[in-house]
């Protein structure tokens, strides 16, 4: 089975947009004043729902054509992204264990992916 | 406003972690329940899906499954914003991949999906790079 361009395109767009939702949720989580309420009245907690909702229809979208085998590898990408993220905008370490256990869970999914042909 | 500033204003109160651990051990254990919810919501949504009919708004507004996951991704993102005030991101985020362990342990349970010696696989690997990132980070 041959993947088109367009879903590779779909899935990776879709990890990359996931990769920003969860920066906005974490810049956001924060500066969460305690309380509930406060959840719901922030702009980047909104923004990042926002994007995961946009980054679900891409995944839908691009995973419904093409090849699991290919695809699902690329929806894990988006843990890497975060990892850069999260250095660059957090000042979080990048570690050793950080970079096996990513590297391990990317595997893994692209394991499960090959069992779901 | 810069969606990421350094420093925070003087009306919003502080509330980061003051510790110097990368993760409170209260939100591994909110992002590990959020697994749980997500996985929940992708086979309540997968049952939802498989009821629908054509795709008319009436019968995905009375759908329960679908509502019930639809929820449960509701419930899911609080956790995981809640779990995000004390921990960084580059450890608790990739916890999420349990979802996938749990979707590919339950779904032969609710559905015609047999297990094989790729998922098995992909199942210990997931558990064991999320366990790596996990003991990683504590000192």
């Amino acid at each position: 089975m041959t993947t088109p361009l367009s879903s590779i395109l779909l899935v990776l767009g879709a990890s990359f947009i996931g990769s920003f939702a969860a920066v906005s949720l974490k810049a956001g989580a924060d500066r969460l004043p305690p309380g509930l309420l406060a959840l719901f009245l922030s702009w980047r907690i909104g923004l990042g729902v926002a994007l995961f909702l946009l980054s679900s229809v891409l995944f839908v979208a691009g995973l419904k054509h093409g090849s699991l085998t290919v695809l699902y590898p690329m929806v894990s990408l988006g843990y890497i992204w975060t990892l850069f993220w999260s250095r660059l905008f957090f000042g979080e370490p990048f570690n050793r264990s950080k970079v096996l256990g990513l590297l391990l869970i990317l595997v893994g999914v692209s394991c499960i992916g090959l069992g779901n042909r | 406003m810069p969606l990421v500033s350094s420093e925070v204003s003087e009306s919003e109160p502080d509330t980061r972690a003051k510790t110097s651990a990368a993760a409170d051990p209260r939100s591994i254990g909110m992002v590990f329940l959020c697994t749980l919810m997500g996985a929940a919501a992708q086979i309540l949504m997968k049952r939802g899906a498989n009821e629908l009919s054509g795709g008319d708004l009436a019968g995905i507004l009375t759908n329960l499954p679908l509502i019930a996951g639809y929820a449960c991704y509701g419930v899911n993102t609080i956790l995981l914003v809640l779990a995000l005030r004390r921990g960084h991101l580059s450890v608790l985020y990739p916890i999420i991949a349990l979802t996938y362990v749990w979707v590919t342990i339950l779904s032969p349970l609710f559905f015609q999906d047999p297990v094989n010696g790729w998922k098995v696989a992909g199942v210990g690997l997931i558990v064991l790079g999320v366990s790596l990132i996990g003991v990683g980070s504590r000192e």
